[in-house]
């Protein structure tokens, strides 16, 4: 797996198959927990990592050496998940009303045996952000994921998403401020029972 | 200074704030305020809490499974990547394979048929029928290619101040149309009405592409995807493609029935 990912591109470009599949490879992972971020669910997850690495394939030609490949990548992967969910938004905002999109998930994760009651608060608040990043329109939760999770500047965000900088640093807001009105009840401190596990502010 | 907003104590927290005094006013105020250092916590609880969500882990092998589902698709997306297509060389190929097509049309005012006979011409009935079906189902498979493009541009394509860049689209939706009239004309004529109302409706979403701008705001472009998703026109090129490619490989294996 020798090789940056701007020479595997080129090898790539110059019809080494394999060099792609390298690339494919080093770069499934993140793709995954992007999509996964963006969809909330573990099946258009894995929709938005083929769709994403096919895409990247077609157009391979226009992407530029000097630029981030992984970069480049997120771009993409962003853009199709935003696709996928523009497309399933009706039937999500009917699960939305019921059952949160990502309980499934919430359930499924190996969990480092915590205490029991640990267990359920965890569980509750998992749904409750997932609920909560469900109800954000597909460009606010794209744009919030890139800020918070990537460390995507307000300039790169914008690029990626087709918006203006006021309109990208507008999008993280409403996002954040609606996260913060779902989730808040939720993550007050209380005595004996969120206290411990509610992190402390970092900054 | 006076209470920060929450949309400056956001920023605050993404270091989106650039101006120093302003950064340092409101690390002060934090600093002072029970309010707004209540107020700001919360926020961090909040982020902290999604960043905490769990995602379903993938272990090192992801990459490649991920590899053995895509790896045979991108043979396929290669072969039919219409950009390639725009290779000049390629392009004589192309000219020529239609016009082999419509002298076999002239030659013969031949569509396929069943029970049609062998005729007499140079090339064999089954060998000219095969030829002009493989011709249209490329054909098909190119259109289609094109307006799936179109459908989900926008994406992934670059995204400029003007709005998005059709202009790859645009230009092989122009080279498209003059095929297409040929086989949608040849069609009418042979009768086989059903492939040619489908190339006629196919026309019309060509000709409406090739004299688009080919730079689109997010609007125009919206308004185009919701045409051709409104008219079903994918769809119909999709099954009218498949139908032909279908009676393509029949005529290239099964002898005319009724022959006599």
């Amino acid at each position: 797996m020798d090789g940056s990912d701007a020479e595997r591109v080129a090898q790539a470009l110059a019809g080494d198959r394999d060099a792609f599949r390298v690339l494919v490879e080093r770069h499934s992972r993140s793709i995954f927990l992007l999509a996964y971020r963006m969809t909330g669910n573990e099946h258009d997850a894995e929709e938005v990592v083929q769709e994403t690495f096919l895409k990247a394939y077609r157009r391979l030609s226009r992407f530029e050496s000097r630029s981030n490949f992984g970069t480049w990548l997120y771009r993409i992967g962003v853009n199709c998940a935003l696709d996928l969910m523009r497309k399933r938004r009706p039937e999500a905002e009917r699960r939305d009303s019921d059952t949160p999109e990502g309980s499934e998930a919430v359930r499924e994760l190996p969990s480092p045996d915590p205490a029991p009651d640990r267990l359920l608060l965890s569980a509750e608040l998992g749904r409750q952000v997932a609920k909560a990043l469900g109800a954000l329109s597909p460009t606010e939760r794209a744009a919030f994921l890139l800020r918070h999770f990537e460390g995507q500047s307000i300039e790169e965000i914008g690029r990626a998403l087709g918006l203006r900088t006021s309109a990208t640093k507008n999008s993280v807001f409403r996002a954040v401020q609606k996260l913060r009105r779902a989730l808040e009840p939720f993550v007050q401190v209380k005595p004996n029972v969120a206290a411990s596990r509610a992190p402390s502010p970092n900054q | 200074m006076t209470h920060p907003s929450e949309e400056q104590l956001i920023a605050y927290r993404y270091g989106d704030v650039s101006e120093t005094h302003e950064r340092a006013a409101i690390e002060r105020h934090l600093a002072t305020c029970d309010g707004c250092r209540t107020s700001y916590q919360a926020l961090q609880r909040v982020l902290a809490a999604v960043e905490a969500a769990p995602v379903p882990e993938r272990d090192a092998s992801y990459g490649s499974r991920v590899w053995q589902r895509i790896g045979p698709q991108l043979d396929q997306r290669e072969r039919l990547d219409w950009r390639a297509w725009l290779v000049p060389r390629r392009w004589v190929a192309v000219g020529a394979m239609a016009a082999l097509v419509f002298a076999a049309f002239l030659a013969g005012r031949f569509w396929p048929r069943p029970t049609q006979q062998e005729s007499a011409g140079p090339i064999p009935v089954q060998v000219r029928e095969r030829i002009l079906l493989v011709a249209v189902g490329d054909h098909l498979d190119h259109a289609q290619m094109v307006l799936a493009e179109l459908v989900n541009a926008g994406a992934t394509e670059t995204l400029t101040k003007g709005g998005v860049d059709i202009s790859f689209e645009q230009q092989r939706a122009q080279d498209l149309v003059e095929a297409n009239r040929l086989y949608r004309q040849t069609a009418a004529r042979t009768g086989d009405s059903t492939l040619a109302n489908v190339l006629d409706e196919l026309e019309r979403v060509l000709v409406e592409i090739a004299h688009s701008p080919a730079q689109l705001s997010s609007a125009q472009l919206n308004e185009i995807q919701q045409r051709i998703e409104a008219r079903g026109i994918l769809f119909k090129v999709r099954v009218i493609g498949s139908d032909v490619r279908q009676r393509g490989k029949s005529a290239g294996q099964i002898a005319p029935r009724g022959s006599s």
